[in-house]
């Protein structure tokens, strides 16, 4: 079966006033159609970069990808076609209602006007929308916010979800309810999912498979499952002592993760 | 080896895998996202009315608080004060909101949603043009409203020559917009933008004699105003408000286009490259 993502060597160098920086060294990742794959690192490993060269937002400086079957540096607007990204700030304007995103973001999809309303309503009744539907953006809780920022990136059935951080900021129970849905978009739809996340306990309980990257390279790749039991010795110790011993790094997200040093 | 040979037959040019940018289609799709967007900002605008009496509350000031000063003023022109005033008006209203218009995407930078359109299949000049078009749309309906004032204080001017001054807006407000989209895409913050902004515009604003006519001018302060495009572009409109539509007006319109013809295609090709 043909993997909905494959890169080779992608890379990604910067040029700053103080030198260049090889943020991305060489990625080689294969992810097929609807896994759910989860994407690890510490804070400036490259996994934001890579994820901006998945989705088309930065150009590689080296390597090459397909993503849903399209060429990443050949056929950018291909790949924008087929694939769905949610970025960890969302990108609605608060100012504006719920419907008018949904309907605007369909059309960019280039839904005609009818379907992007049809559409708009199916995926409000789908994620739980549907009466939430002329509130302004603001006016959302943070749970309701996500799920609304998840549909953004669902309107036009991409094969692929790019989610980053999706839960960061969420409530605990808010969390455990995108996760479900996050499962749900996959089971239902076929959906393949690619997110980054700080969380390790998101990654073991949500994610096929993980990818670790550090230093801008592929460092550990499997199951939580193998992960703990080839880097932490049994599949019974956490996510976390894998990680530490895989990235020689305590925490993926020093800000953000609520575990005492 | 041999090395490689031109295609024998010449008749069937490869057709490109995607369509160019001059494909009927790729035309059609620009268009369409552009009406899009257009609506999109348009709503918001319309929304927010008071970002429209906003931006027209400094020349609005100046017609009631400083024309009513100038009536007796001898300002070497022809026509009235009234003619001379509120062209300078028209110019100045289109360049500061013209000048801001890349506030806007700024915040939309910050709170992700430039990148959130930018992943969608959207024409990525669309997001500049579509954006433009609203900007032109508004800066001709509070011009339109600045002329209706300017009416009810005692202008006169014919109407042709109003229909030309608004022309000249729309034509400076496309420039001067797509350069202040540009800068907003080039800087992070509206720390960043604002003074770039401001330093440009005062300078541009002062030496275009918008307030009074450079012809009162010391030589040495005519001389550099002759070096800034927005002077030709007033004296244009102040000579269409007095209905000589001759060689003043063809000046300003050079200049105008000029300008135009510089910053649109240089805000293009910052759109198309920024991100991928």
């Amino acid at each position: 079966m043909t993997p909905v993502i494959h890169t080779s060597g992608l890379a990604r160098t910067f040029h700053t006033k103080r030198g260049t920086v090889e943020a991305v060294r060489g990625i080689d990742l294969t992810v097929p159609a609807g896994e759910i794959l989860g994407f690890l690192g510490p804070n400036g490993a490259g996994k934001t970069t890579t994820l901006r060269m998945l989705t088309t937002l930065l150009a590689p400086t080296g390597g090459s990808a397909a993503v849903a079957g399209h060429d990443l540096l050949r056929d950018p607007a291909g790949v924008r076609r087929r694939i769905g990204y949610v970025a960890q700030s969302g990108g609605v304007d608060p100012g504006v209602s719920v419907r008018e995103e949904l309907t605007t973001q369909a059309r960019l999809y280039r839904l005609d006007r009818a379907a992007a309303r049809a559409r708009t309503a199916e995926l409000a009744a789908e994620l739980d929308l549907a009466d939430l539907l002329d509130r302004p953006c603001a006016a959302l809780s943070g749970g309701q916010r996500r799920r609304l920022d998840i549909a953004m990136g669902l309107l036009h059935r991409p094969e692929v979800l790019f989610l980053d951080e999706p839960t960061t900021g969420l409530d605990p129970g808010s969390r455990v309810d995108l996760w479900a849905l996050v499962r749900r978009i996959r089971d239902d739809w076929g959906t393949t999912v690619f997110l980054t996340t700080h969380y390790l306990d998101e990654a073991d309980a949500l994610a096929d498979r993980l990818v670790v990257v550090d230093h801008g390279r592929v460092v550990a790749e499997g199951t939580a499952h193998a992960l703990k039991t080839e880097y932490a010795g049994s599949p019974d110790a956490s996510l976390q002592d894998a990680f530490i011993a895989i990235t020689g790094r305590r925490v993926p997200a020093p800000a953000e993760t609520p575990i005492a040093v | 080896m041999s090395t490689p040979s031109a295609p024998s037959t010449a008749s069937a040019p490869a057709a490109p895998a995607t369509p160019g940018p001059n494909t009927p289609s790729a035309s059609a799709a620009l268009l369409a996202d552009t009406l899009l967007i257009f609506g999109r900002y348009l709503r918001q605008t319309l929304a927010a009315r008071v970002g429209l009496v906003f931006g027209l509350l400094q020349p609005l000031l100046f017609l009631v608080l400083f024309g009513p000063l100038l009536r007796e003023v001898p300002l070497g022109g022809k026509g009235d004060s009234w003619q001379t005033l509120v062209p300078g008006l028209l110019v100045q209203l289109g360049l500061f909101s013209a000048a801001f218009a890349g506030f806007g995407i700024l915040i939309e930078k910050q709170q992700g949603i430039l990148e959130r359109m930018r992943v969608t299949p959207v024409s990525r000049v669309a997001l500049l043009l579509g954006r433009v078009l609203k900007d032109i749309v508004q800066l001709l309906v509070q011009s339109l409203l600045l002329v209706l004032v300017g009416v009810a204080f005692g202008l006169r001017a014919p109407i042709l020559g109003m229909l030309v001054g608004f022309g000249f807006v729309a034509l400076m407000t496309a420039s001067i917009a797509s350069l202040s989209y540009a800068l907003a895409m080039r800087v992070d913050s509206p720390q960043e933008f604002a003074p770039v902004v401001n330093s440009v515009n005062l300078p541009l604003m002062l030496l275009s004699g918008i307030l009074l006519p450079m012809s009162l001018a010391p030589d040495w302060l005519d001389g550099l105003s002759r070096a800034n495009p927005l002077r030709y572009v007033v004296l244009a409109v102040r000579s269409a408000f007095v209905g000589d539509y001759g060689g003043t007006v063809g000046t300003g319109a050079l200049a105008a286009l000029g300008l135009t013809a510089v910053s649109v295609p240089a805000a293009v090709r910052l759109f198309r490259r920024a991100g991928a």
